[in-house]
């Protein structure tokens, strides 16, 4: 039995058409996937309860690749062949990469993007995150139960066209279908509901394990721009470990320690760090491998002092993105806190201190940015009522595809905002049926004849099956320009084709006017023109099937009973292509009911066919 | 008979209800489609509509529309968790052949 969640009013998906999507918050440091699940944003955790995922990926010679946890506990035994920190290298070049002599990796230089030599090849940074985003989909559909329309994926608010690039291809190459991709400050702001609240500029603090940035946001109509942003790429939770650790140097007059030593301690100042955030006192007692003992006492106030610089060193930054924002502290109406460095109480406080006010801090920083990418593909997918929506803009016409019969079977409403992403699975018609012509269009009508043709591809490939059980997966993409993507998959196979199209190409105001009052008037008659359709179109599947079955079969049956069924299908062969909707329905019911019986014997012996030759022994019983 | 919810699935929907901000209770409804003919809906409630029957269980209100009332009298509504997947789950005594996945049912 399947688990069901709660819709909005109204929004209820049809079976097997769930929208899930999640919002992905792919961090140089950690990773994490949320979704919305019943109206509320929660972050996705794995098997062990545990929500981030470390991101570092791990190659082995025989190709195997861990991801998370298992390739972190590995980063100092296998140093050269375990990424850590990829998001560095996305979409850069060597020369971009300052630090790139210091690093335990392999650098080879490929035009536009350094790649990196590992044992079991070389790896550009694109399929090393491909390799983070795989782990964290296969989460978010084990979790939810099904495969996702989409994903939003976070990006710093930095990031160049080239690193953005980089971050869609990798997301493509782990299936995912990115929805859009979303400046983590925005992420932030939005998982505190601020594009709800007033207009006006908003700060975001983001403190993490290795960096820092601040970035000043302007709230305008629902939509947020970016003023600016600054921050240091080498400034982040690591450090003040670091000077903790110092400080027990100093103070346990400590000999140079060996690398086990020297480990033990930065996790012992660590958790130090860590305790004091609720504590005003943390004891660090430690038993060193070189024979000396470590008891010490660190209050908050010395921990406070001992990293004093470090804070300055977050507010410099601060007041420059203000000043390149043309700003003062004071005009800012709100701070959100990001980064699980941000816990610590003498940031909160220095933060405070700096705009005036108590910083936004009751979400979990670690989470709050890929809560937020939640919320915005949840809204994307298509899960939240009209008026939640943001002011963005709109789809004019509806778009859809045309099935069996010229119908037009809508995919994505007209008056859905854009960016928006719909899927819908289709399947095959005839026996054996191995390509599918995909015709694309646009407009309001039930026909289409009515409707503007807008590109027309095939699919092909589709593994001979029966009628009815290919699945293909058609998806309609419209991004933040308009642009429209079609993608027909078939899923057992994988065989996918694409065509991308500007829907709003030549299409002027007076023209998309005449089309949808056009739908209006003639809403009647192009209901029942597609019952019509969809009559004569099941009429004519189900005589090909009847035909195929007397081909195959017809020795069942004897001469009185062949003749009556042959009365039948000529009965609904008459009326299909003349009667209206009631006959051929009638006739319809009639062929059905009188090959009932025949239907059953065609079954027995199919049985019979399969279990010939057969030990009952050989024979399981299976659980349905 | 009426329609229950199980003192988990009501925890969780006063949860969810409170964390959503507004809303009467909770509509259980069904619809055609789905390959086994009708499926389950599951949604929060904003305005009561004229057919609407509303129950109280372990301090929910539960609406359902009287067409749906009548193919989900006798259902208990349960939260449940398999695996990394939660969600609620139905129990619907007139329910008599459901699709292999669950998600459609026949009366």
């Amino acid at each position: 039995m399947a688990l069901l969640q709660i819709a909005e009013p109204g929004l209820s998906a049809a079976p097997h058409q769930h929208r899930l999507a999640v919002g992905i918050d792919l961090g140089t440091t950690n990773s994490l996937v949320a979704t919305v699940q019943s109206a509320m944003s929660v972050v996705l955790n794995d098997e062990d309860g545990r929500a981030l995922l470390p991101s570092v990926v791990r190659y082995l010679p025989d190709g195997t690749t861990y991801v998370g946890y298992p390739a972190q506990a590995m980063q100092s035994a296998d140093p050269h062949n375990t990424i850590v920190s990829v998001k560095r290298f996305m979409g850069r070049g060597v020369k971009d990469i300052p630090d790139a002599e210091r690093m335990p990796y392999q650098f080879v230089d490929a035009p536009g993007m350094v790649q990196l030599k590992t044992v079991a090849g070389v790896k550009s940074p694109v399929e090393v995150s491909a390799e983070i985003l795989r782990v964290l989909r296969e989460r978010a559909e084990h979790a939810l139960g099904g495969e996702l329309v989409g994903a939003v994926i976070t990006v710093p608010a930095y990031f160049d066209d080239a690193q953005r690039q980089a971050t869609k291809d990798a997301a493509r190459l782990a299936g995912l279908n990115v929805l859009r991709l979303l400046n983590e400050p925005t992420a932030a702001a939005v998982a505190y509901g601020l594009d709800n609240a007033a207009e006006g500029v908003y700060a975001v603090f983001d403190l993490g394990g290795g960096t820092f940035d601040i970035s000043i946001l302007k709230l305008s109509k629902g939509v947020f721009e970016v003023l600016a942003t600054n921050g240091d790429s080498a400034l982040g939770g690591d450090d003040f470990d670091q000077r903790v650790f110092c400080w027990i140097l100093e103070q346990a007059k400590l000999p140079p320690l060996g690398p086990h030593d020297s480990r033990t301690l930065l996790t012992k100042a660590r958790e130090a760090k860590e305790w004091l955030t609720e504590h005003p006192e943390a004891n660090i007692t430690a038993l060193l491998d070189c024979g000396m003992a470590v008891d010490l006492t660190l209050t908050s106030t010395t921990f406070a002092e001992i990293t004093q610089h470090l804070v300055s060193k977050t507010l410099q930054p601060t007041r420059k993105a203000l000043r390149d924002a043309g700003l003062g502290p004071e005009e800012v109406k709100g701070v959100v806190m990001v980064g699980g460095s941000t816990r610590m109480p003498n940031i909160q406080k220095a933060v405070g201190d700096y705009f005036g006010q108590e910083p936004l801090n009751n979400l979990d920083p670690d989470k709050v940015v890929a809560l937020g990418a939640a919320i915005q593909a949840n809204v994307l997918a298509g899960n939240r009522g009209e008026d939640d929506w943001l002011l963005l803009d709109v789809i004019p016409l509806s778009l859809g595809i045309e099935t069996m019969g010229g119908l037009v079977e809508k995919i994505i409403p007209r008056n859905s905002t854009i960016p928006v992403a719909r899927a819908q699975e289709f399947t095959t018609y005839k026996d054996g049926q191995t390509a599918m012509s995909m015709h694309v269009v646009q407009g309001e009508r039930e026909l289409v004849a009515e409707c503007r043709s807008l590109a027309k591809f095939e699919l092909r490939g589709i593994p001979p099956m029966v009628a009815g059980a290919a699945r293909v997966r058609v998806t309609f993409q419209v991004d933040a320009d308009g642009l429209l993507s079609v993608t027909a998959r078939e899923k057992s196979t994988g065989v996918e084709t694409t065509v991308a199209v500007k829907p709003s190409y030549g299409l002027s105001d007076e023209e998309i006017t005449r089309m949808l009052t056009e739908s209006r008037e003639h809403a009647k008659d192009d209901m029942a023109a597609r019952m019509l359709r969809e009559n004569q179109v099941e009429a004519r599947r189900l005589l090909d099937a009847v035909q195929a079955a007397l081909d195959e079969d017809g020795s069942l049956l004897d001469d009185r009973e062949r003749a009556a069924i042959g009365q039948l299908m000529d009965a609904l062969r008459a009326v299909t292509e003349t009667g209206d909707s009631p006959t051929i329905k009638q006739a319809l019911e009639a062929l059905n009911r009188g090959t009932e019986s025949f239907a059953a014997r065609r079954m027995d012996r199919s049985v019979q066919k399969a279990l010939s030759g057969h030990k009952l022994s050989e024979l399981e019983v299976g659980e349905g | 008979m009426a329609i229950t919810l199980t003192d988990k699935a009501a925890e969780r929907v006063r949860k969810f209800i409170a964390q959503r901000g507004k809303g009467l209770g909770l509509r259980l409804g069904v619809r055609t489609s789905g390959c086994s003919g009708l499926a389950y809906t599951l949604e929060f409630v904003d305005e009561l509509g004229d057919d609407d029957t509303t129950f109280d269980s372990n301090g929910v209100t539960v609406i359902v529309d009287a067409k749906s009332y009548a193919m989900l009298d006798g259902t208990v509504l349960d939260y449940a968790r398999e695996g990394l997947n939660e969600g609620f789950k139905f129990t619907n005594p007139n329910a008599k052949e459901t699709c292999g996945c669950g998600e459609s049912f026949k009366v």
